[in-house]
């Protein structure tokens, strides 16, 4: 695969809050089609690096290339085409609470494609249909689990049909078996729809489950990358450690 | 020395949030649907409060001047007491106390939770401008709600100021209100209700700004919520000083 076409680009990306330097100089590549999985310690920026791709947090100094476009420091219309193709799972859903679940994946779709009413309302069943939603449509998010809050996210996410999505702890604070159908989900996407994606999760069954590679932070620094195998034979003390703890 | 620095580090923070919602309010695509639900929101659900209020001024107006004019002779000038007092003043202030009360306490809190819960975020990330589609929807239905709030506490007020005037001595309607408003003129009665709007962008602005800077979960919510009500509530006040003087001075 060519370089030129991976449609993540990060290079000597720095940012603080305060005195406090969350990332240190990341750089990172996400090929297409690829699933990355970033993990490390609760506070070493996993999702300050997912917030700064998607332009929600301006970094301090380095370059961003999404889809072969610069997007630090580019007017807001310009960052908002380039959201268009990105989706973004949050961590705790982030579901508009005075919307249905229905109305929640239409919500994107209603401002951003060309589509009649009717025919919005038939995408967002079949998306709610392929997270196994579709009995749920009328219900608002608070009378849902926080599982199926999730899958709802995750519809509303790939309505736009994105290249890459972004994910914040998709399995989190949920069993074993709805996290598992979640990283089903993942690996779904990207062999039905060759979505690139970046996943922060501390999830290191599910990580093995559905990313191509990982990447691990610490002190805002990538202290190891490669698959869960080259993770594996690092000699990295904190590697080692983590890997020894999520086992 | 920190306090000073983040009295003018918020007054920074509210104008550049003014400049951005202003430039996303006028700019398309116009979010038409979210500011009628607004307009349903702010305006028709706040009428009930509005009404109320304005009638308990009234019937309050009523009692109380009718004993002060008994001394003075003066018990004939009741109506337009009442009328003026209320169509200059009263009205406007009270409407504005009530909706900064009931809609800036629900916009902070609103907007302050969406915010705590990432839905803000949620919104920016899926390309949406927040400040178009919560902001300014929110601003404008204030703006225009107000001045009809503020006609609807006039109405309920000089009403209920006549049962009140009637039950201690019958007058008929139609004299009551020929009475009142014999010399009220239209600058007596436009620009004092005009100047709602002015509240209504107060109350709007600050509240919206309360709302989507909130931070620290649920307590972070509840803060938002009353210093919505508490600033826009005195910057009302302040705003009333100011324009009653400007109105005064081009308006006499």
């Amino acid at each position: 695969m060519k370089k030129a076409d991976s449609p993540v680009i990060v290079t000597g990306l720095r940012k603080s809050f305060g005195k406090q330097t969350v990332l240190d100089g990341i750089d990172l590549r996400v090929e297409r089609g690829e699933t990355v999985a970033v993990l490390g310690r609760s506070g070493t920026g996993k999702s300050v690096l997912l917030k700064l791709l998607i332009g929600l947090e301006k970094p301090d100094a380095g370059s961003i290339q999404i889809l072969g476009q610069e997007i630090n420091g580019i007017p807001m219309d310009a960052l908002n085409e380039i959201r268009k193709k990105m989706g973004f799972l949050f961590q705790q859903s982030a579901l508009y609470d005075s919307l249905s679940v229905a109305e929640n994946v239409e919500f994107p779709l209603s401002r951003h494609s060309k589509l009649s009413e009717s025919e919005r309302k038939q995408k967002a069943r079949q998306l709610l249909q392929s997270v196994g939603l579709e009995r749920d449509l009328g219900k608002m998010p608070s009378e849902i689990s926080g599982g199926m809050q999730k899958r709802v996210a995750l519809a509303r996410a790939i309505a736009l049909d994105p290249e890459v999505v972004l994910f914040d702890e998709p399995t989190t604070g949920l069993d074993p078996i709805t996290a598992s159908e979640i990283a089903d989900l993942i690996i779904k996407l990207r062999e039905e729809r060759q979505i690139t994606s970046i996943v922060v999760t501390h999830d290191m069954h599910a990580a093995r489950k559905f990313s191509d590679s990982m990447l691990m932070l610490k002190d805002g620094t990538i202290r190891a990358q490669g698959t869960f195998e080259d993770l594996e034979k690092s000699r990295d003390e904190f590697v080692k450690r983590f890997l020894r703890e999520a086992a | 020395m920190p306090y000073v620095i983040s009295f003018f580090e918020w007054f920074g923070g509210l104008g550049t949030f003014c400049a951005r919602m202003a430039k996303s309010a006028f700019s398309r695509p116009f979010e038409f649907k979210e500011f009628v639900r607004q307009l349903d929101a702010i305006g028709s659900k706040s009428l009930p409060l509005v009404a109320l209020a304005g009638a308990a001024t009234g019937v309050v107006l009523s009692l109380q001047t009718r004993d002060s004019l008994s001394r003075f002779g003066a018990k004939s000038m009741l109506p337009a007491v009442i009328v003026f007092s209320l169509i200059r003043e009263t009205g406007p202030v009270i409407t504005g106390l009530v909706v900064s009360g009931r809609v800036g306490a629900g916009i902070g809190a609103e907007l302050g939770s969406m915010k705590v819960t990432e839905q803000i975020d949620a919104m920016e990330a899926s390309a949406v401008n927040p400040y178009k589609f919560l902001g300014a929807t929110r601003v404008l239905a204030c703006i225009l709600m107000l001045p009809l709030l503020t006609l609807a506490a006039d109405f309920f007020g000089i009403v209920l100021g006549w049962v009140a005037n009637t039950l201690a001595e019958p007058v008929s309607f139609q004299l009551f209100i020929q009475n009142g408003f014999k010399a009220v003129t239209f600058n007596d009665f436009l620009p004092p209700t005009l100047k709602t709007a002015f509240f209504g962008l107060i109350i709007g602005v600050v509240s919206c700004f309360q709302g989507m800077n909130t931070s620290g979960g649920t307590e972070g919510v509840g803060r938002a919520a009353t210093s919505s009500v508490v600033l826009s509530s005195l910057f009302l006040i302040l705003a009333d000083v100011v324009l009653v003087r400007f109105l005064l001075v081009f308006f006499p």
